[in-house]
């Protein structure tokens, strides 16, 4: 299956490397570099490129590439899966997942690779067994292994490995025993120039902080209120250590979209200054704060620079990347914040065919726009009383506005 | 200098691990991972590492392990000297070092230490711990890869782990069994049940390894849902328990789906929601190559979730969906809007989307969906937009309601200030206007207008080669165009040449009276071109239309071969031959076959034999039988005297047995017949020998039958004690049933499987081979329906098409009602039909039953007197031995060994398929003779049994 992996900056320098059959020379990356370099932007890489003689599959995360050397047919999904987790391991251990952290625990990075692959087959991935395999690195436990010489390494096989619910591991105590849920709920749209809604969608991850002791079971109610033509479809999963995640994934057809943007962009033929203005505001919010709003767009090619003032927060323009971005902060729904002023183009640059698209990005705080309400927690098979406490946000996934 | 320093950094390495100080060998260790990590060359380092391999400290093990693994390969020699250490620690207490110690010495490229590694893994494969199991299926590839000739010993470790029922082995042992013998289907068969019923709790990447395996099996062993007719029931569980009705399937009904067939969809389907998005894909690509088409809709929405994960994870289930979305529409129209592009979207996710939404577009939602590709096409994304441009033009010929505005929408475009979206819109409209170029002179002319401003080679290509085309229809610009062209000849990119060589040639035929000059200047420009391809075209053109003497006969037709129609081009997907791989792999992302890629085959016609996957259950065999009785026949005569025998029989064995019996009669007691009731009073003092007579009695009256039958239920209720068992011998001869020459080229043989038949408990299973000598494809080969009269027989499925040369299998099953008669019955192709006849050898008749020598001897006791037939014989003297005498017996009848305490009696048992009457035999040695001894109720049988016997034991040799 996996033959190597090679971990490749953002400068295209390969900064690791781990082999779990025969050695691959690093040089197969020279076709990964190819393929870097004909991509305009760096998530434009294809994510499995053929070689003569190896497939390369990437993902990208945290600005690194993580590259995987496969020799024969294998699910793609399964690597790029396998290699995702990769990365959610690091950060777990390692809080970030940087090129400096990997370098400083390059020892660890080896232990955990050569434990989550056999032969390039995933042998333990759960962050649970792992954690008990390989202690994770912390300042006490360096300085207490310095002083006795004990090692950050397991000599019992985890007790999850050999269960079927490897995610928990057996004889939990905790001294308080609590339960928190958090219903996070994340709108994805597309509105178009006049204000419609092309698409929208909602998904739901209910986030569990679960410290409760021995094994039981847990029966989560909800109440939801919806209209016919909205579906409800849960998918269920488990992860970290000692917390049991379940992931929701909810599609709603008609979605309430909290907040709504006026926008006026405009170019003129052969003026060298265009207009731009944008003024925000809530909608359909249930009465709570929009809060954290952030606005991003990219602008053409041809802007030069933006001048602009916003009525609150602060924006800035980055002239190399056209980005332009403006921390607006909570909405006052008294006082709309807007953003005008204007745009400079190049000298003799041709009008943009097309007017930016604008990013939002914001939270509501004790609102699930779906609607759903979670009813009662219901705990069987110990017998403590757990301490129960759940709370709602509303975030912008990818919310896109045309202009 | 660089090289100097780092000699005397390992030189410093070096004496750091020689030092006695644990924490300093650790340390140095640390930075060795590191030097590897960063993939410098530590080799040399190995002597002073590999000293370390034993270290108590664990960490330190660990590194060296890690250190050992990469270099082991290149210093083969001093690599051997670690062996030991693992060799010991295979048998440490502690199962992870056990397994660590294993997966170390396994992954030591080192072809000297194959032997100990065979070794090693064989033990390993029965360890206690699934741990150190697992560990020995991830070794058995690595050993494979490196030396392939151990596969035959590999292949047994596979088998042996196959059976394996502990969930953490299964993926890893499907995952060898995939790397070294992928064709060995048949090591899955009777696994295949336990894995789909495991499957739920294996881990999450054994389960895509298995789920892509178990799609490959079913697509050899079960037959296509996907028949017009197909009926369907989900919850087909009670087909998969009580089979015995539902299998009884006539060629008339529709298709019902084999159970396993079910069981592995029922099974695969909670796995949807899997957090690991490589599981969701691999269920939906298994309900994508199994599943009935219209229980597809489940995986749509578990697949559109995918697309909220990483970019990757979206560029592969966005390239699987493309696949299914050609053939599929309606599967994914509802999610239409998902696929809508976001600016932020990298450019392959964009191009998929696009072709996504090209494949769901139709006549309802093609407005939606041109609007939205409008806002693409003023994209900033120039590779995007002119990607939209083709997808418009492939919606305009897809439907054709739309080519209109399409057209004039791309027309629009050609105003457009980007060089890449005009050029991109000319090569469409080229397309389009080749499906009705007469309505459309006014766009050509408008084309020709822009020809002077587009540089884009592709562009003005099809520029001219539109002018050339439709010259008719501009009569006056055409010419034009040429003139221009024959300036800016030179200078024009090669492929330009190439079409203005043809729009001379065009204009030459049909208007040389303006064009001649011009053609013949341009002919000439292109003799002396630098190309070889447009020399070629030139000199070729020019004998083509410039009539000569030489060229005579062609150039008469050079206006029908120039001008002729052409079609128009069809504009189809790029995923359009996708679907030739299995979706989800490698080789489908790609587009092209992967190494180690494993074909998916197609349905077979016929469903090979389903009983192979029959495990053998431990539970009492008779138990389905009694749950079938059929209370309308046997009521009628329920109170017989019979009944009250079998309780007196009954006396002795296990009292739970006799209550239930006790039970049955009261609860029928109601129903009873009061004459027979009274009539068994008068008779019991008779009762065993007018059950003898019964018994030997031709069922000529409806009573007696009905009694024989009964008496037949109640005695397959009454063996359920003794557990059925697996054939001890089954015979590999097979029979001819038609010979080649009688059936115009098709033969058929059959053979006895020894088997519980499927089909029905009273039925002796048999296996067909068909095989077709003939130079002619045979068709529908099936049994005859009306002819078979007199027997029970189960057909097998009609095969529908049997080619030359090729031979079929398939089972079926007779009910021969513990008789040796023949079965009669025609088997007919499409034009022939061919009586024959399949006579069983008596032992073929029996099923084998284990039981206990203490029951053995009593339910002997019992059957004495006339049920008692025996022979004594002279033994020859190879036969005496134990083994001779038990292969003998069971060569010539079905029977089951029972465990004898006495070395000179051997004893068989066994029951007649139809009634289930008991059969024991027992052979008695007494040098030189032997006692041959049958007791069964059938005493036809048991006679006919002994005579085979007497020969059999008799004769020597085999």
């Amino acid at each position: 299956m996996i033959h190597s992996l090679f971990l490749v900056n953002a400068s295209g320098d390969i900064f690791l490397e781990k082999h779990w059959k025969s050695v691959v020379s690093r040089s197969v990356c020279d076709y990964f570099f190819e393929a870097l370099e004909r991509a305009t932007e760096p998530e434009n890489v294809p994510p499995v490129i053929p070689t003569p003689h190896h497939f390369l599959i990437n993902v990208l995360r945290h600005r690194i590439y993580f590259v995987a050397v496969i020799q024969s047919e294998v699910p793609p999904l399964f690597v790029i899966e396998f290699l995702h987790r990769v990365v959610d391991t690091f950060q777990d251990y390692f809080g970030v997942c940087s090129e400096a952290a990997i370098k400083d625990n390059v020892v660890v990075v080896y232990e955990l690779l050569e434990e989550m692959l056999d032969n390039g087959f995933p042998l333990a991935t759960e962050s649970n067994i792992l954690k008990e395999l390989i202690k994770p690195p912390t300042i006490l436990r360096t300085v207490v292994n310095t002083i006795t010489g004990s090692t950050n390494v397991g000599e019992q096989l985890p007790t999850g490995q050999l269960s079927v619910v490897p995610w928990r591991r057996t004889g939990v105590k905790y001294t308080n025993n609590e339960a928190y849920f958090d219903v996070v709920e994340e709108i994805d749209a597309i509105i178009d120039k006049s204000g419609s809604t092309i698409t929208a969608e909602i998904q739901g991850v209910i986030d569990a902080c679960v410290k409760l002791t021995g094994m039981p079971d847990l029966t989560l109610s909800f109440m939801v209120n919806l209209d016919i033509s909205s579906e409800l479809n849960f998918a269920c999963c488990f992860a970290r250590q000692c917390t049991v995640t379940p992931v929701t994934t909810v599609f709603f057809s008609l979605v309430a979209i909290p907040v709504y943007v006026k926008h006026n962009i405009s170019f003129r033929e052969g003026s060298s200054q265009g207009r731009f203005e944008l003024t925000l505001g809530p909608k359909q919010t249930m009465g709570k704060a929009v809060e954290s709003v952030l606005v991003s767009s990219q602008l053409p090619r041809g802007v030069l620079n933006a001048n602009l003032s916003p009525s609150q927060g602060t924006y800035t323009f980055d002239p190399v990347t056209k980005l332009l971005s403006w921390d607006v902060g909570k909405i006052n729904p008294q006082k709309l914040p807007s953003l005008k002023g204007s745009v400079s183009l190049q000298t003799g640059a041709s009008k943009p065919d097309e007017n930016p698209t604008i990013n939002i990005q914001f939270k509501i705080q004790q609102l699930a726009i779906s609607g759903l309400k979670v009813n009662r927690l219901d705990m069987y098979g110990e017998k403590y009383k757990p301490f129960k406490g759940i709370k709602y946000m509303t975030k912008a996934g990818k919310f896109q506005v045309r202009t | 200098m660089l090289n100097h320093c780092f000699l005397c950094r390992n030189e410093d390495l070096k004496e750091m691990l020689e030092s006695s100080k644990e924490s300093l060998k650790l340390e140095a260790m640390k930075r060795i991972v590191g030097l590897i990590a960063k993939g410098k060359n530590a080799s040399e380092l190995f002597p002073a590492v590999v000293k370390n391999v034993a270290s108590k400290n664990i960490e330190l093990k660990k590194l060296v392990y890690v250190y050992l693994v990469r270099y082991a390969e290149e210093q083969q020699d001093l690599a051997l000297l670690s062996i030991s250490t693992f060799q010991r620690a295979l048998k440490d207490p502690n199962q992870l070092i056990r397994a660590s110690a294993l997966r170390v010495l396994s992954s030591i490229r080192v072809p000297i230490i194959v032997p100990i590694m065979m070794l090693s893994i064989k033990e390993a494969s029965t360890d206690l711990s699934p741990y150190v199991r697992k560990t020995a299926a991830h070794a058995i590839q690595k050993l494979y890869s490196l030396d392939p000739d151990q596969k035959e010993h590999l292949i047994e470790v596979i088998e042996k782990l196959l059976k394996d029922k502990s969930t953490l082995v299964a993926g890893s042992v499907v995952m060898a069994f995939e790397e070294v013998c992928p064709d060995r289907i048949d090591l899955i068969h009777k696994n295949y049940r336990k894995l789909c019923n495991l499957l739920v709790d294996v881990e999450e990447w054994g389960q895509v390894v298995i789920i892509h395996m178990l799609t490959r099996y079913a697509r050899t062993q079960f037959v296509s849902p996907w028949r017009e007719d197909a009926v369907f029931d989900e919850n087909s569980e009670k087909a998969f328990y009580d089979s015995e009705e539902e299998r009884r399937v006539d060629q008339s009904k529709p298709y019902i789906m084999d159970p396993d067939h079910r069981l592995l969809l029922r099974n695969t389907k909670p796995l949807l929601q899997s957090r690991n998005t490589a599981v969701v894909m691999a269920v939906s690509q298994l309900y994508w190559h199994l599943a009935p088409k219209h229980e597809l809709s489940i995986i749509t929405k578990s697949l559109v979730r995918l697309l909220r994960s990483h970019r990757e994870v979206q560029y592969i289930v966005l390239q699987n969906i493309a696949t299914m979305s050609i053939q599929r529409k309606g599967m994914f129209e509802p999610f239409m809007k998902s696929f809508y592009v976001r600016s932020t979207d990298a450019t392959h996710i964009k191009t998929l989307k696009l072709e996504i939404l090209t494949n769901l577009a139709n006549e309802a939602n093609i407005s939606t969906i041109l609007r939205e590709f409008q806002t693409y096409v003023k994209s900033q994304d120039k590779a995007f937009a002119a990607a939209t441009i083709q997808a418009i033009g492939r919606c305009a010929t897809n439907i054709s309601e739309v080519t209109d505005t399409c057209l004039n929408g791309l027309v629009l475009l050609l105003s457009n200030r980007d060089e890449t979206v005009v050029a991109e819109s000319v090569v469409v409209i080229k397309k389009l206007l080749q499906t009705q170029p007469s309505q459309h002179s006014d766009i050509i002319k408008h084309m020709a207008k822009l020809f002077d401003n587009i540089t884009v080679s592709m562009a003005r290509a099809s520029i001219l080669w539109l002018m050339g085309e439709y010259c008719e229809h501009v009569p006056k610009i055409a010419p034009d165009v040429l003139r221009k062209m024959a300036k800016t000849f030179t200078s024009e990119e090669d492929i330009v040449k190439l079409q203005t060589v043809n729009l001379a040639a065009k204009l030459y035929l049909t208007n040389s009276k303006q064009t001649k000059l011009l053609t013949q200047y341009i002919l000439n420009l292109g003799k002396y071109d630098q190309s070889y391809d447009i020399r070629d075209r030139t000199r070729f053109i020019r004998q083509l239309i410039v009539p000569n003497e030489k060229s005579g006969a062609l150039s008469k037709y050079a206006r029908r071969i120039l001008m002729a129609p052409k079609p128009a081009p069809v504009l189809q997907s790029a995923f359009k031959d996708r679907d030739r791989f299995q979706l989800g792999t490698l080789s489908h992302s790609l587009n092209s076959q992967a190494n180690g890629y494993l074909e998916l085959s197609d349905w077979p016609a016929v469903a090979p034999d389903q009983s192979v996957r029959i495990v053998e259950v431990v539970e009492p065999a008779g138990a389905p039988v009694f749950g079938k009785s059929k209370p309308g026949k046997s009521d009628e005569k329920f109170y017989s005297d019979s009944e009250e025998e079998e309780e007196e029989e009954e006396e002795g064995s296990s009292s739970e047995d006799s209550s239930t019996l006790a039970c049955l009669s009261e609860e029928n007691s109601d129903d009873s017949n009061k004459s027979s009731s009274s009539q068994s009073d008068s008779e019991k003092k008779k009762k065993t020998l007018k059950n003898k007579k019964l018994q030997q009695q031709k069922p000529d009256s409806k009573d007696s039958h009905d009694l024989a039958l009964f008496l037949s239920q109640l005695h397959s209720f009454f063996l359920n004690q003794f557990l059925a068992s697996s054939p001890v011998f089954v015979p590999e001869t097979s029979r001819e049933l038609l010979h080649r020459m009688t059936g115009k080229g098709l033969s058929a043989q059959y053979r006895f499987t020894r088997q519980p038949c499927i089909y029905g408990n009273s039925m002796v299973s048999l296996q067909l081979t068909l095989s077709n000598s003939s130079d002619q494809a045979l068709e529908n080969i099936h049994i005859s329906e009306k002819s078979s009269t007199g027997r029970d027989i189960h057909r097998f499925n009609a095969s529908e098409r049997l080619e030359p040369q090729a031979s079929v299998t398939v089972s079926m099953g007779v009910d021969f009602n513990d008789s040796t008669q023949a079965a009669n019955f025609q088997l007919c192709t499409k034009e022939d039909e061919f009586s024959v006849s399949i006579q069983p050898a008596v032992g073929e008749l029996l099923l084998p039953i284990t039981m206990s020598e203490a029951d053995f001897t009593k339910e002997q006791s019992k059957l004495v007197g006339m049920n008692e037939s025996s022979a004594t014989i002279t033994m020859t003297p190879e036969n005496v031995s134990s083994q001779s005498v038990n292969r003998k017996v069971v060569s010539v009848a079905n029977l089951g060994v029972i465990p004898s305490s006495q070395e000179n009696i051997h004893r068989f048992a066994g029951k007649t398929v139809s009634s289930g009457c008991l059969v024991l035999v027992s052979v008695a040695l007494k040098d030189p003779d032997a006692v041959i001894t049958i007791n069964t109720e059938n005493t036809v049988m048991a006679s006919m049994l002994l005579r085979q016997f007497k020969t059999a034991l008799t004769n020597s040799g085999p």
